[in-house]
């Protein structure tokens, strides 16, 4: 049995403890904003937050979850407004959306610790997350604007 | 350090739609007749949409739907992959001609259903291109309806009432009634006839081409609520994983799965047929683990024990491959096309240049892996699943079920990412096989990236020669090129061997330039993998190739690259290869009277591109500009992009300038994202792109061996210069065309910075 919050809600699971956070949130939770990109923590479209950290859900365990928070797109901001989120519509990020949630869910715990990143400190912390459409420029920009040091 | 991104650091206002149509859920009063029959139009000028299954749909019933709060729903009814043609700008073109207020419209996404909405088969870079006029004509015809209606209702002539802006006016009186108020008194009405109907003048344009228009799904990508195909969520789902023969044409010998059964959560095992080639998008024989979650079926598959019978590509390698392409095109091949007498011209010339190049099998590696749902409740299909062709996949599933198309229902979800990969629906027509072994309960096929990855339909592999025969006064009078590359045509057909029609006409034999005596010839090359259309096509390979010659032409006579391109291309003048195409000249399905090959427009992106990107300025050492410019999708576009290059050979890329010549066009905001992507992906598949096969199997398998640009690689400033035109100037498309002239511009200046020129791709460690 794991005792997990995820979006602030105490939950419980007691199935496979292997099975990676991602299955669980997706197919036992029916949190689909968190997306599967490549299973083995190299594209980035799973990011979550797990205690204030991004972290790949499709490479931690739910026993390694046991006691700790979770954070979801869908729980980043109650209206969707985080400013990480409205950063991303202001400059019209997205083409097929997809990578998107976890772009945001990456960008959002860089700025939580990093407020007023370096071009530098950006682009080092989003290089783990893919875009196959393209749309790195747009996100840089909208990481740099929703920062202080824009 | 510093520096700028792109241009896009102005906020642009954001139109939170979402917001404003929070608790609408009335039932549309103007309800969706799709019994109605389709409407064949007559437009402005012709398209190639007439010739596609099923033609344009234009009748407002079909697509419009008012509510009686004014709330204008519209239907989108091809695949939206992330361009926001689908979804964004064809029901931008219906409002605009509809005179909506756009923020009180909602989209619904259609069904795959082409008798009802025309033709769906998102792919081509023609969905403005061939819906421009018809999704008008829909507007126009909804407008009007509520005219007729407004009329009526006052005891008017209608000559006197005129809609503007979510509300029809009586002009004399000032009298005003809302688009809600006379939904269904319009609703009622037949639709008008295509004749009587007056399309806005482009100065009445609200939104098209206006600008700023944001994708609908903005604040949904955002928040995640965005639905894809993996993300179907239906009650008692099941969950599938499948072990796929790693040889095209191979079958399962034999399996065991006692350890598969073992893995708590695992329900049943389904082992799937292959289909002998050409087997179309008929599923891999392979092992299939239905489970009660994603995990379980992955682990379930994990243990499965198979073996495997390879078949007739057992023994394929890819790097004796390249060689046999290499050896197809250094001898004389199939001729495509023939002008003067380029084999004499060669022979007399004062100067023979000849280079070959040599570019790989890719993989499209969609963000979102493939995936389909599937069940069946009272004999009726529903699947779920993210294609490009809705319909088609409908159809060609129902076929092989062997019922009637209109007892399938597929609904198409958001695409996270296509390019040409989910115009492909192998993985829905495995849904509905496992559904079907499960009795019809709900399966959700999940493909993980390995099996997306040594799975794909993949972008063909290419060899090319290019020979130019120079005179004594430094001019090319003859031009040779062999090309050698596997077919798509082959899941079609028993293997053609030779590129078809389609092939060709994709930056071959309508190379555009002004050259006396020209010979295009095909290789032989034979399929051995599953070929696809990849974004842009044959045209990355052609335009990588060509381009480069031109610069290397350019180098071995001492001349400016940008000037031997515009000498090559020559003046303004429209280029036929109808006569001189040994087989049809096939021109993206389109007449080629409305989109001719015009050098004129060719030239004027050449030359627009060079002066924006300061073409000989002045560039740090280490820096060289490189410039390339190529029609494809009966788009113009040219590229110019800056590289640095440093002692170690990586590779950044300071600048991208890019001019495009649509026609007219809808969204800039879209165009410019669309090429700032191409800009992404061109890079990706120069310096990473390859897939490659030993003993038939594909070696690659993830993002760590099938690396694609990261953000720190990503173009810094992407710099986007659009063409303006009138309405009258056909529309043409916007998705594939940025693509092919990438990468030659990106060759063209890593050899200016660094006298480095690149035959074969990607380049990966070829500068270290």
């Amino acid at each position: 049995m794991v005792s997990v919050r995820v979006n602030g809600q105490a939950r419980s699971f007691d199935g496979d403890t292997s099975m990676p956070l991602l299955w669980y949130l997706r197919d036992e939770l029916g949190l689909t904003g968190t997306k599967f990109g490549c299973g083995v923590a190299l594209c980035g479209a799973c990011t979550v937050h797990v205690d204030g950290e991004a972290v790949r859900a499709c490479s931690i365990a739910m026993s390694d979850v046991a006691d700790k928070s979770v954070v979801t797109i869908e729980g980043l901001d109650p209206k969707g407004e985080h400013p990480v989120q409205m950063a991303w519509r202001n400059v019209s990020v997205p083409q097929c959306g997809y990578c998107q949630a976890g772009q945001i869910m990456q960008a959002a715990a860089l700025l939580a610790k990093t407020p007023a990143p370096t071009d530098q400190q950006i682009d080092d912390a989003m290089l783990g997350n893919i875009c196959r459409c393209g749309c790195y420029q747009r996100i840089h920009v909208a990481v740099r604007n929703a920062s202080k040091g824009a | 350090m510093t520096y700028q991104r792109n241009q896009h650091d102005v906020a642009i206002a954001n139109v939170s739609r979402r917001n404003l149509l929070k608790g609408v859920a009335g039932t549309a009063a103007f309800v969706l007749a799709a019994q109605l029959p389709a409407i064949r139009p007559a437009m402005a000028y012709a398209t190639g949409a007439a010739s596609m299954p099923h033609g344009v749909v234009t009748n407002p019933h079909v697509f419009v739907a008012i509510a009686q709060d004014g709330t204008v729903t519209i239907v989108a009814h091809r695949a939206e992959m992330g361009n926001g043609a689908a979804r964004t700008s064809l029901p931008m073109i219906v409002a605009d001609e509809l005179d909506a207020d756009w923020k009180r419209v909602r989209v619904v996404q259609s069904p795959g259903d082409e008798e009802t909405y025309g033709n769906q088969d998102t792919d081509g870079s023609r969905s403005v291109r061939h819906f421009i006029q018809p999704m008008r004509q829909v507007g126009a015809g909804a407008r009007k309806m509520l005219e007729i209606a407004a009329a009526k209702k006052w005891g008017v002539d209608p000559k006197d009432v005129v809609a503007r802006f979510h509300e029809v006016v009586h002009t004399a009186s000032g009298r005003k009634l809302g688009y809600g108020e006379l939904a269904e008194a319009a609703a009622a009405l037949p639709a008008p006839a295509l004749d009587t109907l007056a399309l806005k003048k482009p100065a009445d344009f609200r939104y098209m081409g206006k600008g700023d228009v944001t994708i609908v799904d903005l604040f949904d990508i955002t928040t995640g609520k965005a639905t894809y195909g993996q993300d179907v969520k239906l009650p008692g789902m099941l969950f599938a994983v499948i072990a796929r023969s790693p040889v095209v044409e191979g079958k399962v010998a034999s399996f065991d799965a006692t350890a598969t059964m073992k893995v708590p959560g695992v329900v049943k095992i389904v082992k799937i047929d292959g289909t002998p080639a050409p087997a179309a998008f008929a599923p891999l024989a392979g092992v299939a683990v239905i489970a009660k979650n994603t995990w379980a079926a992955i682990k379930g598959r994990d243990a499965l024990k198979i073996t495997w019978d390879d078949g007739p590509n057992a023994n394929f390698d890819s790097v004796a491959y390249k060689a046999h392409l290499e050896e197809a095109v250094r001898k004389p091949g199939k001729l495509e096309r023939n002008e003067g007498d380029a084999e004499a011209a060669l022979k007399s010339a004062a100067k023979v240049v000849t280079a070959e190049y040599y570019s790989p099998h890719l993989a499209h590696a969609t963000m979102e892996p493939p995936s389909a749902t599937a069940r069946m409740t009272d004999g009726k299909w529903e699947i779920w699943t993210s294609v490009q062709s809705p319909g088609g996949a409908r159809d060609d599933i129902a076929k092989r079920l062997g019922v009637d198309p209109k007892s399938v229902t597929l609904h198409n979800e958001l695409l996270g990412g296509g390019f040409g990969r989910k115009s492909k629906w192998d993985f829905a027509i495995e849904a509905v096989l496992l559904s079907k072994a499960m009795d019809g309960a709900p399966v959700k096929v999940v493909w993980t990236r390995e099996d997306d990855i040594r799975h794909d339909f993949y972008h063909t592999v290419t060899a090319e020669r290019l020979e130019a025969g120079i005179d004594k006064d430094n001019k090319v009078v003859a031009w040779r090129h062999r090309s050698a590359a596997p077919s798509f045509m082959s899941n079609f057909k028993p293997d053609p061997k030779f590129p078809g029609e389609i092939e060709l006409g994709m930056g071959f034999v309508d190379t555009p330039f002004n050259v006396p005596n020209i010979r295009l010839e095909s290789g032989e090359a034979q399929s051995h993998v599953r070929v696809g259309w990849f974004r842009s096509v044959n045209n990355v390979a052609h335009a990588w190739a060509i381009q480069s010659f031109v610069a290397e032409v350019a180098h071995a006579l001492g001349r400016d690259p940008k000037d031997m391109l515009l000498e090559l291309i020559g003046p303004p003048r429209v280029v036929s290869a109808a006569e001189k195409a040994t087989t049809s000249w096939w021109d993206y399905g389109e007449p080629h009277d409305v989109y001719p090959i015009d050098t004129g427009r060719l030239r004027k992106v050449a030359e627009l591109v060079a002066e924006k990107a300061g073409w000989g300025r002045q560039l740090p050492k280490g820096h060289g500009l490189g410039i390339a410019a190529h029609r494809s999708f009966v788009t113009y576009v040219a590229t110019v992009v800056e590289v640095a290059v440093d002692d170690k050979g990586n590779i950044k890329v300071p600048r991208v300038d890019t001019a495009i010549d649509c026609g007219f066009f809808v969204n800039q905001e879209r165009i410019r994202s669309q090429i700032e992507g191409a800009a992404v992906m061109g890079l990706a598949l120069a310096k990473y792109g390859e897939i490659t096969l030993k003993n038939g199997r594909v070696q690659q398998s993830n993002f760590n061996d099938f690396q694609v640009v990261r953000h720190d690689e990503a173009p810094l400033v992407t710099n986007t210069h659009i063409v303006e035109n009138g309405i009258e100037v056909p529309s043409s498309g916007v998705g594939e065309p940025g693509m092919p002239p990438f990468a030659p511009a990106l060759c063209n200046a890593i050899f200016a910075a660094t006298g480095k020129r690149i035959r074969r791709l990607p380049i990966g460690d070829q500068l270290a």
